[in-house]
């Protein structure tokens, strides 16, 4: 059976409401996510992916519309918001600015102590979320000033992944990163996603590092969900895309032009191996 | 909720005041504070309250949101109403317990929480139309004279600008900082006073860390940039001024004379209060 996990209604978010600075963030978001999706979503700066995974842990609350969690309206007024946080667990941009505690270990222990856990789970939780992220034993009583740019952004998602969340939301999690802090990041997200079951929501504004990963993309401008569908379709309409100013990935160009010079391949490849494969199968048949 | 303090934002709006020289504004806000503090009669408050609307008339500021940075101060203007109604001596009017109001306090009180609430409006008002940068070239210009008695006027103005520029990225920054720490379950509303300063811990590490990170990478980029102070600067829009601004010094001082002529005819003049 499908589940409904995250469901949008008519969403809608006004800043500053009723002044000159007033801004219209996000417009009728209209949104359905099942568990264990792998989701991606894709927007310019300022087209309102931020305001919108907000929501989804209520740090941020409609103006207009409804949103569920799990069946439950989340606007309720017996709606209790400290379980939602728990269950969905959002990793802002840059987290590695939020670390404050003296050692690795204690800092990914603040999530899951204030759940009120007893300290043999939150120990386990901590332990387990840690070597999830790669960090290894001789790390956990440093601190986590001293640690480089990459290890800071593991340790600050392991605080998340402590908490055991449902629902895991990244923000740019690859911001500043080099290539290699990059696609370690991405992976142990995929493979967190794989082994767990959580559902992933993956924001960037890169096409490059979601088409990898990602079942679905969601695609934000100027507020408005543009575009909702399956990875492979949507890079099919890099046109659309672009006049967003998004790009498809380099490969779904490559493949597109060789298609406009008359070889008959599909184009519909979104890695560099599949396009390989793709590009193979296709000189074997004029061999 | 950070984002509704609204006592010395600038408020972007098209108005005369918005264009005036910034050294008409500070000099403007200075003699507006000495005018309240002139008189001591009805007839005074009329002609600030009059001064005041026409002034934020002129600015095109929404009323509404200049009010709105009175909530700042509710508390301290709560304090001194109530100090002056119940503390002062005089002719006794309502008795409740020990508690006692005189005619005396009544006038006092009503008084200074009015002046107070025109020192808040008149300053915020100099803010709201003033963006940050204009106030510190005005406030350099004005200071300049000092430098000849080795005050170092330049740095103070990049000091002051500094500051001001960073008020709204750090607010920024605590926004987002509390919003990453409650999606991890922090709470920042319940619990006692002890508590709730323990929880702020996680607030106020990142928060200090983040202050020196970009005080750092400010004087990196500044140093990259061959700065050295002030000597043999100038500047890109140095502040002229303009015919307006000679026509706003004519009103504020009209203004002001006409405050003074009220506090020495006030006592003349049948008492209202």
């Amino acid at each position: 059976m499908i589940f409904l996990q995250i469901v949008f209604d008519n969403v809608s978010h006004v800043y500053s409401s009723g002044t000159t600075f007033e801004q219209h963030a996000i417009r009728n978001i209209n949104l359905k996510i099942e568990q264990g999706e792998f989701i991606g979503l894709i927007g310019h700066t300022g087209s309102g992916k931020s305001t919108l995974i907000q929501h989804m842990n209520g740090l941020i609350k409609a103006s207009s519309g409804n949103i569920y969690f799990n069946g439950e309206n989340i606007n309720d007024k017996n709606f209790v918001m400290r379980n939602l946080r728990s269950k969905v667990g959002l990793v802002f941009q840059y987290p590695e600015h939020q670390l404050f505690e003296t050692t690795v270990f204690k800092d990914v222990s603040f999530g899951p102590k204030n759940l009120g856990l007893d300290k043999l789970e939150v120990d386990i939780r901590t332990y387990e979320a840690l070597k999830m992220v790669g960090i290894g034993e001789d790390l956990f009583d440093a601190s986590p000033f001293e640690l480089s740019g990459g290890q800071k952004r593991r340790v600050a998602i392991a605080g998340i992944l402590a908490m055991r969340p449902e629902v895991l939301i990244l923000d740019e999690p690859t911001a500043g990163l080099d290539p290699l802090g990059r696609d370690e990041i991405l992976n142990q997200v995929s493979k967190l996603q794989k082994e767990t079951g959580v559902t992933v929501v993956l924001v960037t504004h890169s096409m490059e590092d979601v088409a990898r990963y990602v079942d679905r993309i969601l695609v934000m401008n100027q507020g408005r969900l543009v575009i909702d569908q399956e990875t492979r379709k949507v890079f099919a309409r890099y046109k659309e895309l672009e006049e967003i100013h998004l790009a498809a990935p380099q490969v779904t160009y490559i493949m597109n032009a060789l298609r406009d010079k008359g070889f008959s391949l599909k184009t519909d490849a979104t890695t560099v191996e599949e396009a390989r494969d793709e590009i193979l199968k296709c000189i074997k048949r004029y061999m | 909720m950070i984002r509704d303090i609204t006592i010395g934002q600038y408020y972007p709006v098209d108005s005369i005041l918005h264009h005036l020289d910034p050294r008409v504004k500070l000099n403007g806000t200075l003699l507006f504070i000495i005018s309240i503090f002139l008189f001591d009669t009805f007839y005074g408050y009329i002609a600030v309250t009059l001064f005041l609307l026409s002034i934020i008339k002129m600015s095109k500021v929404p009323f509404k949101f200049i009010v709105k940075g009175l909530k700042a101060i509710i508390i301290i203007l709560l304090f001194t109403v109530f100090f002056n109604l119940f503390l002062t001596r005089g002719d006794i009017l309502v008795q409740v317990g020990f508690l006692k109001i005189s005619k005396q306090g009544l006038h006092s009180a009503l008084f200074m929480g009015l002046r107070l609430i025109f020192l808040i409006l008149g300053s915020s008002l100099m803010t709201f139309t003033t963006t940050p940068n204009q106030l510190t070239d005005g406030l350099e210009k004005l200071l300049w004279p000092l430098s000849y008695i080795k005050v170092p006027v330049h740095e103070i103005a990049m000091m002051m600008s500094i500051a001001l520029r960073f008020i709204p990225i750090l607010l920024e920054e605590t926004d987002k900082i509390m919003k990453a720490q409650m999606a991890r379950g922090a709470d920042f509303e319940s619990g006692g006073i002890i508590k709730r300063a323990k929880g702020l811990i996680p607030l106020l590490v990142p928060l200090f860390v983040s202050a020196f990170r970009r005080a750092n990478d400010l004087a990196m980029a500044m140093e990259a940039r061959c700065y050295r102070g002030g000597k043999g600067r100038t500047k890109m829009k140095p502040l002229h001024y303009k015919g307006r601004d000679g026509l706003a010094y004519v009103f504020l001082l009209v203004y002001f004379a006409l405050v003074i002529v009220i506090s020495i005819f006030e006592n003349r003049l049948p008492t209202l209060l």
